[in-house]
């Protein structure tokens, strides 16, 4: 944790305090300490608060505190957290139907690659991700980091419908698309888990700062637990 | 049956209550409505608590019909509206019949309206909040937009006094209108040729804005940096993508995204940018942190004034 973080306006009653300049685990942890510890902190002067990779974006309410105020319980709460290192997170397990049939673009990366379309699959599996950061749609979870070899920058044209529960790539984040959406990250396979059920009290499977494992399943597998083609 | 019913949705006719805050950590958006001073106004009019679920009807064309005896107030936009074919006031509480239909033609000034009615909406709230998201598919009626056939339930509550906002406490509509912007996040990517470049140009609202964001079209604004790591999102940021055309990011934004922004508009200012129309003309200007936050108090004094007034003796 930066004992002086860098704390930029970000609107009238809201400001941004980046702990980094770079997405680490070491920084991605400063920054979920940081977020609990403003949430104490702050209680009912918060509207809202943004955690992402390296930074946190704290939305406040304007007629009750302001920029300076908040600024100075950033910096304390920086100061105490010095070096505090929160728990790493519950390790949650994803099953992927990894083939080409699931994954549109997992042949196009093995032979980018070199590794074949199963050396992609084998390769993305074998590494234990974090989650970063949540964002983009409700439930999508951006996981680093994908080993440089199969990382694969997004498609020139997005596709205008990427199925829920597909698999995907881009540079070097991995995510499961929790709803049916247009996106252009390269689609490896698709996972029969539900990463965002509204009716749920706990929506999400996963949590900024948890770590995921990809588990390899098979298709006959896969439909048994839901997945559909 | 107390409530309404919809006969025709118009191009987007929306429930909003005043958003879903507190839940970026899923990813939500926040929602609400576009223009929060008139939606509160409808509200409050009515007597009604600030976090009554009401309809924000974009562009008009929405039409309806009482199915039980309600007070109803529509603000916002000028148009005509009418009550069984006659026309009838804006800013004013309405006393409906059941079987009355009231319906909004297309505004003339502004393109937002809100329709509330006594008791507010009965709408079951998805993760606190009835605000309809439509990409995410949350809030209101199962995350869509209102049609034809659509019921609403209204809360039950005491009928009140009609009353109603005289005009010259009412808000005004441009047709242009500057955007204040205190600068923030990534300004300093930007030379100090690209920002004056920027607050002295003539920019179009584009046809492509919605309710995430309204895109300005004007002289580009370059940027010294393609983007940053995906970072939060603040209410009415102002991002630069590679084309250098701003992107005011407004109710239904992403929580988080990477493009470089400048700052953000007031809130204020926002609510005003959401009455305009494709083609309508924005120009922005910078304003210092100190003198935003004293046009915040100011606007606050000038809303709670005109909240007295709705809310009467």
């Amino acid at each position: 944790m930066p004992e002086d973080p860098q704390i930029e306006v970000a609107g009238e009653a809201s400001l941004i305090v980046y702990l980094g300049g770079d997405s680490s685990p070491e920084v991605s942890a400063g920054v979920q300490a940081l977020a609990l510890a403003l949430r104490e902190r702050l209680a009912d002067l918060l509207e809202d608060l943004i955690p992402s990779y390296a930074s946190v974006l704290v939305l406040f309410d304007p007629l009750r505190t302001d920029h300076d105020k908040i600024s100075a319980i950033v910096r304390e709460c920086c100061a105490e957290l010095g070096s505090f290192t929160p728990d790493s997170g519950s390790l949650v397990e994803v099953p992927v139907y990894y083939a080409p049939e699931s994954g549109a673009d997992i042949e196009a990366l093995g032979e980018r690659s070199g590794l074949g379309w199963r050396g992609v699959a084998e390769l993305h599996a074998s590494i234990e991700y974090r989650v970063y950061a949540v964002g983009f749609a409700p439930g999508f979870a951006y996981l680093g980091e994908v080993d440089e070899r199969i990382a694969a920058p997004r498609l020139a044209t997005p596709r205008k419908r990427v199925p829920q529960g597909a698999v995907a790539i881009a540079d070097r984040q991995t995510a499961v698309y929790p709803s049916p959406s247009p996106g252009g990250w390269n689609l490896i396979g698709r996972s029969p888990m539900c990463m965002f059920d509204a009716s749920r009290k706990d929506p999400m499977p996963v949590r900024v700062g948890d770590r995921v494992r990809f588990v390899p399943i098979d298709r006959s597998r896969y439909q048994a637990l839901g997945g559909t083609l | 049956m107390t409530g309404i019913s919809i006969l025709r949705g118009g191009p987007l006719s929306l429930l909003q209550d005043r958003g879903r805050f507190g839940r970026a950590d899923l990813g939500l958006s926040p929602g609400g409505p576009m223009d929060p001073v008139a939606a509160e106004l409808a509200n409050a009019l009515l007597g009604n608590d600030a976090s009554a679920t009401l309809i924000e009807a974009s562009f008009g064309g929405l039409e309806l019909r009482a199915d039980a005896a309600l007070q109803l107030v529509v603000t916002g936009a000028e148009l005509p509206l009418e009550l069984n074919g006659e026309p009838c006031a804006l800013w004013s509480v309405l006393n409906l019949a059941p079987g009355d239909v009231l319906r909004l033609h297309h505004p003339t000034r502004g393109c937002r309206n809100y329709l509330a009615v006594r008791g507010g909406f009965t709408v079951a709230p998805s993760f606190g909040s009835t605000a309809t998201v439509l990409r995410e598919g949350i809030g209101g009626i199962c995350g869509k937009a209102l049609q034809a056939g659509d019921r609403l339930e209204v809360g039950s509550a005491m009928p009140i006094e009609r009353r109603w906002l005289p005009p010259d406490r009412r808000p005004l509509y441009p047709r242009r209108l500057t955007l204040r912007v205190v600068l923030g996040y990534q300004h300093r990517a930007f030379s100090e040729e690209a920002l004056q470049g920027m607050f002295s140009s003539e920019y179009k609202i584009s046809p492509r804005s919605d309710r995430m964001g309204y895109r300005l079209e004007g002289p580009a604004v370059p940027c010294k940096i393609d983007g940053v790591l995906s970072e939060g999102i603040a209410p009415g940021a102002i991002q630069i993508p590679a084309d250098g055309q701003p992107i005011v990011l407004l109710r239904d934004r992403q929580t988080i995204g990477g493009y470089p922004k400048i700052g953000s508009a007031l809130s204020q200012d926002c609510s005003q940018l959401t009455q305009l129309r494709p083609g309508d003309t924005v120009n922005l200007a910078p304003i210092p942190l100190r003198a935003a936050r004293r046009a915040l108090a100011l606007a606050r004094v000038v809303d709670d004034a005109r909240r007295f007034e709705a809310l009467g003796p």
